[in-house]
C-alpha cells in the first residue's frame, strides 16, 4: 500500500472509531441513568463487593426486589454489556489507525501533537478495555469513554497534520523510548486523574445507595486505586522526563536541561506529583486534599500539552514547525 | 521522606517525653532558636511546601522570556512592555532560574533533605538490626485481622506458620514471644519490606546528587556557538575569540578549554523531494576534520544531528546549516570593498535566507546591501519571486534579490549585530523602474551614481555549531537513575508485620492471625485470607 492509501486508511479507522465511542458513551449514559433510583439487587451487590476487594463480608439481602426492578436490572447490564463491546471495537479501530498512521509515515506513529494525541488516547483506551475484567472497571465506563473520545477529537479537530518525515532533531531512537514512556505516563496519570475526580464527587455522598454513584466503590478503594495508578505514573514519568528526556536532550541541542517552557511544566507537573506522592505518605494528606493535588498534577500536564504552545513560541519542542535556529551575534565591526 | 506508621509508640508514651521534657512558655535562648528553625525546615511539612513553592517558582520562567534562553525575543518582549519591564527586571523574573529567590528555594530544600535523611540513616540502621516486634496482646483488636480454630497442635501450627512465613522472606523473630510452657499462647511475630525505607532514603540522597551535579555543570561549563563555513580554507579553534555566542557558568575559567581545531570539508544535506514537506531538509551531515593538539595527525569524524562529537569532555554538536553567497563589492573608484562568503540566516523551512553585506570603506560613500537569497526561485505569473525548495541544485536558479543603500552605516556608534543594516543614515538607490537588484550565480550589477558595482559569484554553506563543556553530567545521569531505583523501591516495596498466635483450648487450637500495613497504602484483607489459606492448608495464593 501506499502512504497515501495507509493514511486515508488511519483518517477513516479515526472516525470509525470516533463513532464507536460515541455509541458506546450513549450506551453506558443510558446504563446509568437507568441506575437513578435503582436499588441494587443482591447479585449486583455481591459483584460490588468484590471490586471492593473486601472478600468476607457476606452481602446483606435485599428482601424486596419487584418484578419492575428485575427488568430494570436486566436493562442495566445489557446496556453495559453494549458498551463495553462497542469500546472494544472502538479500540480497536483506533488501534488499526496507529497502526496504519505508523506504516504510512515509515516510523513509529507519534511524531508530532495529532500523533502523539492519537497514540496517548489508544493506550489510555487498550489499557481500559484489557483491565476492565480483571480490575472491575465497569464503574469508570463513562469518564473513560467520555475522556478518549474528547480528547480524540480536539486531536483531529485542532491538532491535525499530515504524515510527514520527522525533523532532524526527532529522528533518534530516544523518539521511541522518551515518547513512548511520556504517553504511557500520561494514560496513567489521566486514569489516576478520573480515578481521583470520581473520588472528589462520591465524597459528597459517600453513602449512594441508588443512581451512578452507587456503582462506584468505596472511598477507600478509590483513593488506593488512585493512589496506585499514580505511583505507577510517577515511576515512568520521572524515567520520561528526567533520563531519557535529558539525554536526548543532549544529543540533538548539546544541553540537556535548558529551562525550555515543555521541560520546566514536565518539571513542575513532576514536583506536583511528587508532592502527591510525599503528602500522602507523611502529612496524612489521604483522601480530599490528596485527590485535588493530584489533579492540579493533571492540569498542569495537560496544560504543558496543549496550552503551553500558545505562550511560548520559543520552545524547541514546538513539532508542528521546528525553530530555523536563528543565531544572535553581536560583533562590533564587521 | 516518608513517614512510617508506627503504632507501637503509644499516646502515653509520646505524653511521658514531653512531661520529662516540659517546655515552660519563656523566651528562647538564641540556641533554642536555632533548634527550632532546624526543627521547622527539616519537617515534612516544610519539605512539602517548599517542594510545591518550587513548582510554583519554576512556573514564570516558562511564561516570561529569558534573557539565556532567548535573548532576541528578551529584547523585543522589554521594548514592547516599557512599564512592566523594570520591575520584572528587579524582580529577576528575565532570569527566573538564576536569581537568590529561586537558589533560596532549592538550597533551603536541600538542607530539608539532608535534615530529613541523616537522622532517618540512623533510625533505619537500628531498624534493620532490631528483630520484628513481639505479638500485640491482643491481636483480633487490629485492623486486619482474623481468627479460626483447628485441631492442630499450638506447637504444629506456629511451625507451620513459620515455615510459610521464612518461605515468604519474612524476617522472623528469634525468641518465642511467649513463655512456651505447657498450655500457653505460642506466637510468631514476623516483619517484612525492610528495602521500603532504604529505596526511600535512596531516592532521597540520590537528589541532592542530582542537585549537585546539575550545580557544577552549570557553575563550571559553558555553552557557546559558532557559525563554520564549509570548505578546508575556513575552520574553528577552540578559543574565545572565536565563538559567536559563548554563555559560561559562574565559575568558568578560559583555561578549561582544551585545545583543538576543526574544519568542515563536506557538508551533505538530504532534501526531501516529495510529500508535504517537499523542499525541506530531511538530514544533514558533516564530514569534519579535526586536530585535538598542534602536531598531532588530523582526524575526521561525521557530525549529525543526534550525534555529537566529543573532544576530551568538550561536546561540538551541528545545530544547523545554511547558505552563504560569494558576493564581492567594487566601490567607484573600482576597488574591492568587500569581498567573500557573507552568511544568509535561513527565515523558513525552505532557506529563503536573509543577510547583510556592509562595505564602510567604499569610495566614494559607504556602501550597505541587504536582501533575500532564493536557493530556487520562480517566478509567478504576475512577477512575483517565490523560492520552491531549499535544494539549491546546480545553482542555476538561485537568485540574489538586494535592496542597496549609500551613507553612513553608523558603524563608529556602538556594537552593531552583522545580521542588519542601520539605514537610518543612509539613502537607497534602486535598479532602474524603482527595483531590487536580482542577481543569478555570475552576474554582476552596476549600482547608478557611480557607486561602484555588485558581483554574484557562488554560493557555499555554513553550519552552526555548538559546543559545550558540561562537567558532572555523568554524576548528575547516575544520580537520576539511582533516584529512580530507590523511588521504586520505596513505592512498590511493601512493609508489613505479621503475628500469628495459637492457643489451645476446649474446642481445639484458637489461631489468630493479624497484619499490619505499615505503608500506609495496602489492603490487608486480601493477604490475612491468603495467609489463612496457607496455614490451613488450602492453596490460595496471596494477592500480593
Amino acid at each position: 500500500m501506499s502512504v497515501h492509501a495507509w493514511e486515508l486508511l488511519s483518517n477513516r479507522a479515526v472516525a470509525t472509531a470516533a463513532i464507536l465511542y460515541f455509541l458506546a458513551l450513549l450506551s453506558h449514559l443510558v446504563e446509568w441513568s437507568a441506575l437513578i433510583g435503582h436499588r441494587r439487587t443482591t447479585a449486583e451487590e455481591r459483584v460490588l463487593v468484590n471490586a471492593g476487594d473486601v472478600a468476607d463480608i457476606p452481602p446483606a439481602p435485599s428482601a424486596d426486589v419487584t418484578p419492575e426492578e428485575e427488568t430494570r436490572a436486566e436493562r442495566i447490564a445489557l446496556f453495559g454489556r453494549i458498551g463495553y463491546l462497542l469500546t472494544c471495537l472502538a479500540a480497536l479501530a483506533h488501534l488499526t489507525a496507529v497502526v496504519s498512521r505508523g506504516a504510512a509515515a515509515h516510523r513509529v506513529p507519534w511524531g508530532n501533537m495529532y500523533e502523539f494525541t492519537l497514540a496517548g488516547t489508544c493506550i489510555v483506551a487498550v489499557a481500559y478495555v484489557l483491565l476492565y475484567a480483571r480490575l472491575k472497571l465497569a464503574w469508570m465506563a463513562p469518564a473513560v469513554v467520555a475522556f478518549v473520545v474528547v480528547v480524540l477529537m480536539v486531536g483531529v479537530l485542532a491538532l491535525y497534520d499530515p504524515v510527514e518525515p520527522l525533523t532532524e532533531a526527532l529522528n533518534s531512537y530516544w523518539l521511541v523510548i522518551h515518547v513512548i514512556s511520556a504517553a504511557l505516563a500520561t494514560g496513567a496519570f489521566t486514569l489516576g486523574g478520573i480515578a481521583s475526580g470520581i473520588y472528589l464527587l462520591k465524597r459528597r455522598r459517600p453513602e449512594a445507595a441508588s443512581g451512578w454513584m452507587s456503582r462506584v466503590p468505596a472511598l477507600d478503594t478509590l483513593d488506593r486505586v488512585a493512589y496506585r495508578i499514580h505511583a505507577f505514573g510517577f515511576v515512568l514519568w520521572t524515567f520520561a522526563v528526567l533520563i531519557t528526556g535529558p539525554i536526548w536532550a543532549h544529543q540533538a541541542w548539546g544541553s540537556y536541561w535548558n529551562w525550555d517552557p515543555k521541560e520546566v511544566w514536565a518539571f513542575i507537573t513532576w514536583v506536583v506529583y511528587a508532592g502527591y506522592l510525599h503528602a500522602r505518605a507523611t502529612a496524612g494528606w489521604r483522601g480530599r486534599n490528596a485527590a485535588i493535588l493530584a489533579l492540579v498534577g493533571l492540569a498542569t500536564l495537560w496544560f504543558n500539552f496543549i496550552g503551553i504552545n500558545y505562550f511560548s513560541s520559543t520552545s524547541q519542542h514546538s513539532y508542528a514547525a521546528p525553530a530555523v535556529s536563528a543565531p544572535a551575534v553581536v560583533s562590533s565591526n564587521v | 521522606v516518608s513517614d512510617v506508621k508506627d503504632p507501637t509508640e503509644s499516646r502515653a508514651e509520646r505524653a511521658e517525653r514531653e512531661r520529662q521534657h516540659p517546655s515552660p512558655i519563656r523566651e528562647l535562648t538564641a540556641r533554642e532558636l536555632a533548634r527550632w528553625s532546624w526543627r521547622q525546615l527539616t519537617s515534612m511539612r516544610t519539605a512539602l511546601i517548599l517542594l510545591l513553592l518550587l513548582a510554583l517558582a519554576a512556573v514564570p520562567g516558562s511564561l516570561i522570556p529569558q534573557e539565556n534562553i532567548d535573548s532576541v525575543k528578551t529584547t523585543n518582549w522589554q521594548a514592547a512592555h516599557t512599564t512592566l519591564t523594570p520591575i520584572y527586571r528587579k524582580l529577576g523574573l528575565f532570569d527566573v532560574y538564576g536569581t537568590p529567590w529561586f537558589a533560596a528555594i532549592y538550597i533551603l530544600l536541600m538542607i530539608s533533605l539532608i535534615g530529613c535523611i541523616v537522622p532517618r540513616l540512623a533510625v533505619y540502621w537500628r531498624g534493620l538490626r532490631a528483630q520484628p516486634p513481639a505479638a500485640p496482646r491482643n491481636l483480633t483488636r487490629m485492623p486486619g485481622a482474623t481468627s479460626y480454630t483447628t485441631s492442630q497442635s499450638a506447637a504444629q501450627v506456629t511451625a507451620r506458620a513459620q515455615e510459610v512465613l521464612r518461605q515468604k522472606r519474612y524476617r522472623l523473630r528469634r525468641v518465642p514471644t511467649d513463655s512456651a510452657s505447657e498450655g500457653a499462647p505460642q506466637a510468631v511475630a514476623a516483619e517484612r519490606g525492610y528495602l521500603r525505607e532504604a529505596g526511600n532514603l535512596l531516592f532521597h540522597f540520590s537528589v541532592i546528587v542530582v542537585l549537585v551535579g546539575f550545580a557544577v555543570g552549570s557553575l563550571f561549563g559553558y555553552k557557546g556557538g559558532v557559525i563554520v563555513l564549509e570548505g578546508d580554507k575556513y575552520g574553528f579553534s577552540n578559543t574565545l575569540t572565536q565563538y559567536d555566542d559563548f554563555a559560561p557558568g559562574s565559575m568558568f575559567k578560559a583555561s578549561s578549554l582544551n585545545w583543538f581545531n576543526l574544519r568542515i570539508h563536506d557538508f551533505h544535506v538530504d532534501w526531501l523531494k516529495s510529500g508535504p514537506r517537499q523542499g525541506m531538509a530531511k538530514g544533514f551531515k558533516s564530514d569534519i576534520r579535526y586536530q585535538t593538539d598542534p602536531d598531532g595527525p588530523t582526524k575526521s569524524y561525521q557530525l549529525e544531528v543526534n550525534h555529537p562529537l566529543d573532544i576530551g569532555g568538550t561536546e561540538v554538536f551541528l545545530i544547523g546549516h545554511g547558505y552563504a553567497p560569494v558576493i564581492t563589492v567594487r566601490d567607484g573608484e573600482g576597488n574591492i570593498a568587500y569581498s567573500g562568503p557573507t552568511i544568509f540566516l535561513p527565515e523558513n523551512q525552505s532557506f529563503l535566507s536573509f543577510g547583510v553585506v556592509k562595505a564602510p570603506g567604499a569610495k566614494p560613500t559607504g556602501l550597505g546591501l541587504e536582501g533575500l537569497l532564493y536557493p530556487s526561485e520562480v517566478n509567478l505569473p504576475d512577477g512575483t519571486p517565490v523560492n520552491v525548495t531549499g535544494d539549491i541544485g546546480d545553482k542555476t536558479a538561485a537568485v540574489l534579490s538586494l535592496q542597496a543603500f549609500k551613507g553612513d552605516l553608523g558603524l563608529t556608534n556602538g556594537p552593531q549585530s552583522v545580521y542588519t543594516l542601520d539605514t537610518s543614515r543612509m539613502t537607497q538607490v534602486t535598479a532602474s523602474g524603482g527595483r531590487a537588484f536580482n542577481l543569478h550565480v555570475g552576474d554582476t550589477v552596476t549600482l547608478p551614481d557611480g557607486l561602484g558595482s555588485v558581483t554574484f559569484d557562488d554560493v557555499t554553506r555554513w553550519n552552526k555549531l555548538q559546543i559545550s563543556q558540561t562537567p558532572f553530567k555523568h554524576v548528575a545521569l547516575g544520580g537520576v537513575i539511582l533516584a529512580l531505583i530507590g523511588l521504586m523501591g520505596s513505592l512498590f516495596i511493601r512493609p508489613r508485620r505479621v503475628w500469628v498466635r495459637a492457643r489451645e483450648t476446649a474446642d481445639g487450637t484458637l489461631v489468630e492471625v493479624a497484619v499490619l500495613d505499615r505503608s500506609g497504602n495496602d489492603e490487608v484483607g486480601a493477604v490475612v485470607s491468603g495467609l489463612v489459606a496457607q496455614l490451613q492448608g488450602r492453596v490460595e495464593e496471596e494477592d500480593s
